[in-house]
């Protein structure tokens, strides 16, 4: 297995991990107690789906790192996460905003990892694939009712989405890495993946009375190492324990 | 001596009294979590799947059917298989039931498309159909929360999945 392989599961699991983190910022603070469960449902499924991706690309590389070596033990620069899930949680409408963006990518992307030629990517997308989807009713049906909401909520989407939507084309960018692992059948070539993406998210922002916005040069970089600065303060926390008390166990 | 078949059996019926950690009121099998026992003499193998990605209680089960099966198996192995993925299509007629009888609605029609969602066929506490969907998330991972508009009370709801 080559190393653009194991980069290529990197970017996924990293995008997955990261977004997990961020949404466990909402714990004991969402409006709604509903919708802080709600979050917090998500970002375990995602979480979990991290994990699996993680522990398949320590196995891969086959240099002795397991999940909790990739997760905590890595800096910035060696994460290779989509910009979009590092961007500061804002408020309720930006979580909803950056979550749909997400999930409608999420949602194309599991089926096709279910038929990888590696069993154990195609095992983990096949679960990840119904989560996806029920996570994108909930985030979809939010960007709606907010969009299309009240003054105050439809202009917070509309905030939400300038801040955004430059951070949005980048999963569907092509580089050496993703040819790579799409010439092994191991993961879809990410332009694949756009056409559908695009067709969701039209149909849900004119639902929500929201405006599609034209294609802007899609801000770029995570999914090789180049990440905001949003990213290092993100680790800090994430890593800190591990970091703190080494081979510490419960 | 007991037979081959025997050992089998004697297997899924200890497993049939490991609870589900989350959703106590029904066992591992009843769920569809343990999925394939094979028995070699007095080492038993058994196979399980997660529900969720993000499922907390894989390692609680885990252990649970280890020690379920340590008494009457002197080597017990423990797989985690996850292809094809559980489906709540897994929950067996007496799962289903259980789940009623303790407050907790099974898992209802799926409705295909991707946006709209599946919904449980009755209220379990009167039977009413007549139920809306309070939260898509519940207590834990499988489930949501829904309310009767007949006697009024929230019940849980396990998502078709
Ligand atoms: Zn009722």
């Amino acid at each position: 297995m080559g190393d653009h392989e194991v980069e290529a599961l990197l970017r996924v699991a990293d995008s997955c991990l990261v977004l997990a983190q961020r949404l466990t910022g909402w714990c004991g603070h969402a409006p709604a107690l509903e919708e802080d469960i709600a979050l917090a449902n998500v970002a375990l499924d995602v979480l979990g789906q991290a994990r699996g991706l993680l522990t398949r690309a320590g196995e891969l590389e086959a240099a002795g790192r397991d999940e909790d070596a990739l997760a905590y033990l890595r800096d910035a620069p060696d994460f290779r996460n989509l910009l979009l899930v590092e961007q500061p949680n804002g408020d309720f409408a930006h979580t909803m905003l950056r979550q749909f963006l997400f999930d409608a990518w999420a949602v194309e992307l599991w089926p096709e990892l279910a038929s990888s030629t590696d069993p154990v990517i195609a095992g983990i997308a096949g679960k990840a694939a119904k989560e996806a989807a029920y996570h994108l009713r909930h985030s979809a049906g939010w960007v709606e009712r907010l969009g299309d909401g009240t003054d105050e909520s439809h202009r917070r989407m509309l905030a939400s989405l300038e801040d955004l939507w430059p951070y949005a084309g980048e999963a569907f960018l092509d580089d050496d890495v993703d040819r790579a692992a799409a010439e092994a059948g191991l993961a879809p070539l990410p332009s694949s993946l756009l056409a559908g993406w695009r067709a969701r998210v039209e149909a849900v922002l004119t639902e929500s009375t929201l405006p599609v916005p034209p294609d802007p040069w899609w801000q770029r970089g995570g999914r090789q190492g180049r990440h905001t600065e949003q990213l290092t303060r993100l680790l800090a926390e994430m890593q800190v324990v591990h970091r703190a008390y080494p081979g510490a166990r419960w | 001596m007991s037979s081959p078949r025997d050992t089998v059996r004697d297997a899924w019926d200890l497993l049939g009294q490991v609870p589900d950690p989350e959703l106590p009121t029904v066992s591992v099998v009843d769920l569809g979590i343990a999925r394939e026992v094979a028995v070699d003499g007095q080492r038993v193998v058994v196979t399980i799947t997660p529900t969720y990605s993000g499922c907390p209680a894989m390692r609680e089960i885990e252990h649970d059917v280890r020690a379920a099966l340590a008494g009457r198996f002197a080597v017990v192995e423990v797989r985690i298989v996850l292809s094809p993925p559980w489906t709540t299509d897994w929950i067996t007629p007496q799962g289903r039931a259980r789940l009623t009888r303790s407050g907790i609605a099974p898992p209802g029609v799926r409705l295909l498309p991707l946006l709209t969602g599946d919904r449980p066929a009755a209220c379990p506490r009167c039977g009413s159909a007549t139920v809306e969907e309070l939260s898509g998330f519940g207590s834990t991972a499988c489930k949501a929360l829904w309310r009767c508009l007949a006697c009024r009370e929230p019940f849980d709801y396990v998502k078709a999945h």
